[in-house]
C-alpha cells in the first residue's frame, strides 16, 4: 500500500510496474471522499512516468456524476504523463452510467482485472 | 390519476390510495447533502417494502442523490442559511419526489449536451442527464428550482404486462 489516509475511499497497490486501484468503501457519493481520491490519485501520477494504472471497481455498487468528473481529471492527468489507465469489474448498473454519459468512449473499461492487465503494454525490450 | 384494480400484486391492496395527499412526506433540511440521507432513507425503504426492483432502487438513489447534490451546489450555492425542501410519496406503483431550493432557479434547456464530442471531458454537468436516463419522469417548475422525479415500480408493471400477455 503506497499512501493512505484516514478519509480517502481508495486503496494503492504497486504491483511491478502496475499501479492497481481499488475501493475501500461501496458507494463512491461523499464529496470529501471524492475530492479525497482526485487529490491522491492526481499528485500519485504526477510522480509516475507513463504510470499504468488500472481503477477496480470491484464491490462499488453507487458512483455519482462528481466521481465521474473526478475520474476524467485522473484520465487527463495519466494522458499528460504519457500513461495509460484501465477501468474494469464494473458492475451492470453503474456501468449503464458509463453508457448513458458515453463516458465508455473516453475511458478504456474491461470486464475483469485480468483483461485489462492484458490490454497494458508490455514493457519495451 | 385513473386506477386499475386489475393486477394481483400483493402490495397493490393500497392501491386505492394512490392520490391520496394523506401519502405525501415533507421535510425541511440544511443545505448539506448529509442531513439528505435520512430523507432518501425513508424513501427507498417505502421502495423496497413495495418490492420496487433492484434496479428502481439504484436509479432512485442516484437520481435523487443527484438533485440534492444539485440543489445544495447550484440552487443554494451552499448556503447554511438556505433550506432544501424535500416532499415525497411513495405508493405501490410510482415514487415522486419534489426537491425545491431556494436559489434563484435555472433554465435546464441551457445545460449543454455533456454527451458530445466536445464535452466529453468535462468534469461536470452529467446530474440531470443521468437523472432523465433513470428516472420514469423529470419535471421543473417554471422557475427551475424545484425538481420532480418519477419513478414507476417496475415489478408491478411487469407483473401487468404478463397479465395482458397470458390473462
Amino acid at each position: 500500500m503506497l499512501k493512505d489516509k484516514e478519509t480517502s475511499p481508495i486503496k494503492l497497490t504497486r504491483e511491478g510496474e502496475l499501479t492497481i486501484v481499488e475501493f475501500t468503501v461501496r458507494k463512491l457519493l461523499e464529496e470529501n471522499e471524492i475530492a479525497e481520491m482526485g487529490q491522491q490519485l492526481t499528485s500519485y501520477v504526477e510522480t509516475q512516468l507513463k504510470p499504468k494504472i488500472i481503477i477496480s471497481f470491484a464491490g462499488v455498487d453507487h458512483l455519482s456524476s462528481s466521481a465521474l468528473g473526478t475520474l476524467i481529471t485522473v484520465n487527463y492527468k495519466v494522458r499528460e504523463r504519457d500513461g495509460q489507465l484501465r477501468l474494469c469489474s464494473i458492475n451492470p448498473q453503474i456501468y449503464e452510467v458509463f453508457l448513458i454519459t458515453k463516458l465508455n468512449k473516453l475511458f478504456r473499461i474491461f470486464p475483469t482485472m485480468k483483461e485489462a492487465k492484458e490490454s497494458l503494454e508490455k514493457p519495451s525490450q | 390519476m385513473k386506477h386499475s384494480h386489475s393486477h394481483r400484486h400483493p402490495a397493490a391492496k393500497s392501491s386505492a390510495a394512490d392520490t391520496s395527499p394523506k401519502l405525501w412526506c415533507s421535510c425541511d433540511i440544511e443545505s448539506d447533502i448529509r442531513r439528505a440521507r435520512d430523507v432518501e432513507e425513508a424513501i427507498l425503504s417505502l421502495c423496497e417494502m413495495h418490492a420496487y426492483t433492484e434496479r428502481d432502487l439504484f436509479a432512485l438513489k442516484l437520481a435523487v442523490e443527484e438533485a440534492i447534490h444539485n440543489a445544495v451546489r447550484h440552487g443554494n450555492r451552499s448556503d447554511s442559511s438556505k433550506q432544501i425542501h424535500i416532499k415525497y410519496r411513495v405508493t405501490p406503483r410510482r415514487c415522486d419526489v419534489v426537491i425545491a431550493d431556494e436559489g434563484p432557479g435555472f433554465n435546464p434547456a441551457s445545460v449543454p449536451d455533456p454527451t458530445s464530442d466536445q464535452n466529453l471531458e468535462q468534469t461536470s454537468g452529467r446530474g440531470l442527464l443521468l437523472m432523465r436516463a433513470f428516472m420514469n419522469n423529470v419535471v421543473f417548475n417554471e422557475a427551475g428550482n424545484t425538481i420532480t422525479l418519477t419513478k414507476f415500480n417496475d415489478s408491478v408493471r411487469r407483473q401487468n404486462r404478463n397479465q395482458v400477455a397470458f390473462g
